[in-house]
């Protein structure tokens, strides 16, 4: 081969291949636009993912209220899409003016708080004081806009619980629930008379526990004591010895327990006010589904979400006062009354859309009047550093291989130490 | 290369050869060729020089282009990324050498994802080989209505890999699953298809052959039709039945054909990715590792923990085990199909050497 063509051939190749790196580069660099006239006609992009309860008829009353805004709403299908999506672009341009953030990896998103316009400081003291706390950066700037949360109640079969012989009625089941170890009792009982589960899962047991821990595998400075933290083994170990023999499935949103929730196989689950939605629309044969104004423990919180503002927007303002918006009492009632998301305002408790929602699947129970209650037990908000779900999904994968029979607890704990330490 | 400079080129040679071309003509000894007029070429005759010299490479050189762009940089970007403590979200990171890859080769989740990355490739790749030959045997036959036989094998290749991940996933559910189901029927108790590792591999592996059985034979098919009829016929004549006529004609002329068959499923079957991150809710490879495989332990680390570092890190182990891995497999079905060259009638070694004894004998006489 001519070795000169050869080499001028490959040195043009890589000025081509140089250029288009040089091309990629620059178009990161666009200073945001600050639009100097606040009528001007803008566009702003929101992305949410399942369904916040943002209708059309929502987004077109703001429009109204604002005629220079156009708002256009994208919805990812899961979380996991969305969070995918938030990280590839974060620091970066593509994402939306406004962003929704699950509660899950909002610990992750923390780190970069600074990428993020804060919440204006008037309107802090809006939201329940731990949905704050966990979108508050070490200085004090809160960055996310809290949207729903998600307080645990006891979903039962009152069904089931007659056949067993035990209480049917909403209040005394919630006599029965008030302490874990009630729980876990009761639990034990009923499997023992029936041969059924009691509960779904174990590892929403370990999410209940672990979300009434204020330290358990980060401390808030960031020092990682996740296997030394005696709290932590307990929470295992009560687990592997009380939840384990009474749940059917170790995990979730697995097939089978999807097909176990359908045929109504167990008589009981701790349960947010999004799971309702999820067990009416799995379950809808199955009746005597009930809720008890109760979680043993006290308080528990599992799931919800935030919208943030990426401070490199367009029309960062803009999309401030849009956020602001949305995730107001008012508006945030009237998302509940769409899909169930329960507000994370406390002064949403008091309006009619709240106080008043019944659950006609849930044999009518005051749903507004418990979810209010829950959250109102929630008393601790947990720490949750970056590298939290890390730790706690490998804590889930440690009680699956126990609960499967894989391993012995004492070999599944030793091998959740090994896999931790290398994080 | 042009006339001109072979003329350079030849004269430098001989007047002296350890000094290369930079032996300018002029220094050449008397007897040397009289000097050439000087030739003055015209833009357009210098134009269509450079056409005829640079044209090909630029005919080419759009898919070059786009394979530096979308090809080596990545690649490149990658080994520089493996080297580093790398930020995805600031773009920025910290040269660490080779930690990363130590952390990798020491994770216990490395091996077992090793493991099972070899165990449902082995699974899926040597029964849908030997399934994937017979059915071209088969549809290599004389049957009515070929077109709709060839097209049905190769139907289940229309289906996109995370919808057979799914539906599989339905089937294989260890409770509710449908094939625990028919194993009932013939008492055959439930298997635990996403606890037992080896039988969550028979589970991937089923679906990966499901997929890839019917492409398999088809490209099979279409080897073995080129195959001259004229040697099956004088093989009959010299009376081989079909099972010798099958070793001794039809695989040895696949041999180029298996090779590519061989080395796309092993490049495949190492980078297994959907069908185990479809078997179950999580996509992360079981609570035990069961099925955890080495992509899918490299998305894990890349987009499951944001540690880009560490996932380019083992996307390079990747490409090195797939590369001997692949040579490895050419090595092995080079020497196990013999060469198509000389089918059947090449000597077997003790051949050769008696004629070559023979020859010396020849030759000493």
């Amino acid at each position: 081969m001519n070795s000169r063509a050869f080499r001028r051939g490959a040195a043009a190749v890589s000025a081509v291949a140089a250029g288009a790196i040089a091309l990629a580069g620059c178009s990161g660099g666009n200073a945001p636009a600050e639009s100097a006239d606040p009528n001007a006609p803008i566009e702003l992009s929101i992305a949410t993912f399942n369904d916040f309860g943002y209708s059309d008829e929502l987004l077109q009353e703001y429009m109204d209220e604002h005629p220079n805004v156009t708002i256009v709403h994208n919805k990812a299908a899961t979380s996991n899409d969305a969070r995918a999506n938030f990280f590839q672009k974060l620091g970066n341009t593509g994402l939306a003016d406004i962003e929704a953030i699950e509660i899950d990896w909002t610990a992750e998103m923390m780190q970069y708080a600074d990428l993020l316009a804060p919440v204006p400081e008037e309107l802090k003291g809006r939201w329940l004081d731990w949905k704050e706390a966990a979108a508050t950066d070490a200085d004090g700037n809160l960055v996310g806009y809290g949207t729903d949360i998600g307080p645990q109640a006891v979903c039962y079969r009152a069904d089931l619980f007659e056949a067993a012989g035990l209480p049917t009625d909403r209040e005394e089941v919630a006599g029965l629930f008030t302490t874990w170890d009630d729980l876990f009792a009761v639990g034990a009982e009923y499997t023992e008379k029936t041969g059924q589960p009691f509960l779904d899962s174990a590892n929403s047991v370990l999410q209940g526990l672990a979300n009434q821990l204020e330290v358990t595998y980060e401390e808030a400075d960031g020092t990682v004591v996740a296997t030394e933290n005696p709290d932590v083994r307990e929470m295992y170990d009560t687990v592997i010895e009380k939840a384990v023999p009474i749940t059917a499935y170790p995990g979730q949103w697995s097939e089978d327990w999807f097909a176990s929730m359908a045929n109504g196989e167990f008589a009981a689950m701790l349960c947010p006010p999004w799971m309702h939605g999820i067990i009416a629309g799995e379950a809808p044969e199955v009746t005597g589904w009930d809720i008890a104004d109760v979680f043993p423990g006290g308080g528990g919180n599992w799931g919800g979400s935030y919208l943030v503002v990426p401070a490199n927007g367009e029309n960062v303002a803009a999309a401030q006062e849009l956020a602001a918006w949305l995730t107001s009492p008012e508006v945030q009632a009237k998302a509940f009354a769409n899909v169930g998301a329960f507000p994370s305002q406390p002064e949403a408790y008091e309006m009619p859309e709240v106080t008043e929602a019944t659950n006609e699947y849930f044999n009518n129970a005051p749903v507004g009047q418990i979810n209010a209650n829950r959250s109102e037990a929630v008393t601790v908000s947990p720490v949750k550093g970056p590298k939290y779900f890390q730790f706690h999904e490998a804590l889930n994968q440690a009680v699956t291989r126990v609960h499967d029979g894989l391993q012995s607890p004492e070999e599944s704990w030793d091998a959740w130490v090994t896999e931790v330490s290398a994080f | 290369m042009t006339a001109t400079d072979a003329t350079t080129h030849g004269e430098g040679r001989s007047s002296a050869p350890p000094s290369g071309p930079q032996a300018a003509p002029s220094a050449s000894p008397s007897g040397a060729p009289a000097p050439r007029p000087v030739r003055v070429l015209s833009f357009s005759q210098r134009l269509s020089r450079w056409d005829l010299r640079l044209s090909p490479y630029l005919y080419i050189s759009p898919f070059f282009i786009l394979f530096a762009i979308v090809g080596l940089f990545p690649i490149a970007y990658t080994a520089v990324i493996s080297f580093m403590d790398w930020d995805q979200i600031r773009r920025s990171g910290e040269f660490i050498g080779f930690d990363q890859y130590v952390w990798i080769l020491t994770q216990p989740k490395f091996w077992i994802a090793l493991r099972n990355t070899f165990s449902i490739f082995l699974l899926s790749s040597v029964p849908q080989l030997i399934l994937a030959m017979f059915i071209a045997v088969m549809l290599d036959k004389h049957i009515r209505a070929k077109t709709f036989w060839r097209m049905s094998a190769l139907l289940p290749y229309v289906v996109a890999p995370v919808a057979v991940g799914l539906i599989f996933n339905a089937m294989f559910a260890d409770q509710s699953g449908v094939v625990n189901g028919w194993l009932g029927f013939f008492g055959i108790g439930p298997i635990p298809w996403h606890v037992e590792p080896f039988w969550s591999h028979v589970a991937i592996a089923s679906m990966v052959n499901y997929r890839w059985t019917g492409y398999n034979a088809l490209i099979l098919l279409a080897a073995m039709q080129a195959i001259p009829r004229d040697y099956y016929e004088a093989a009959t004549v010299d009376g081989a039945g079909t099972w010798r006529q099958f070793w001794s004609i039809t695989l040895p002329s696949l041999k180029p054909t298996l090779i590519f068959v061989i080395i796309t499923s092993t490049i495949g079957g190492l980078q297994i990715f959907d069908e185990p991150r479809m078997f179950d809710q999580f996509g992360r490879g079981g609570a035990g590792q069961q099925w955890l495989t080495i992509t899918l332990y490299l998305y894990d680390i890349g987009w499951g923990e944001w540690n880009f570092g560490r996932a380019a890190a083992m996307a390079w182990i990747l490409f090195l085990i797939i590369l001997a891995i692949g040579l490895v497999n050419l090595i092995v079905t080079r020497s196990l199909v013999r060469d198509e060259g000389a089918r059947g009638m090449r000597p077997s070694r003790a051949e050769r050497r008696a004629a070559l004894r023979a020859q010396k004998k020849e030759v000493a006489r």
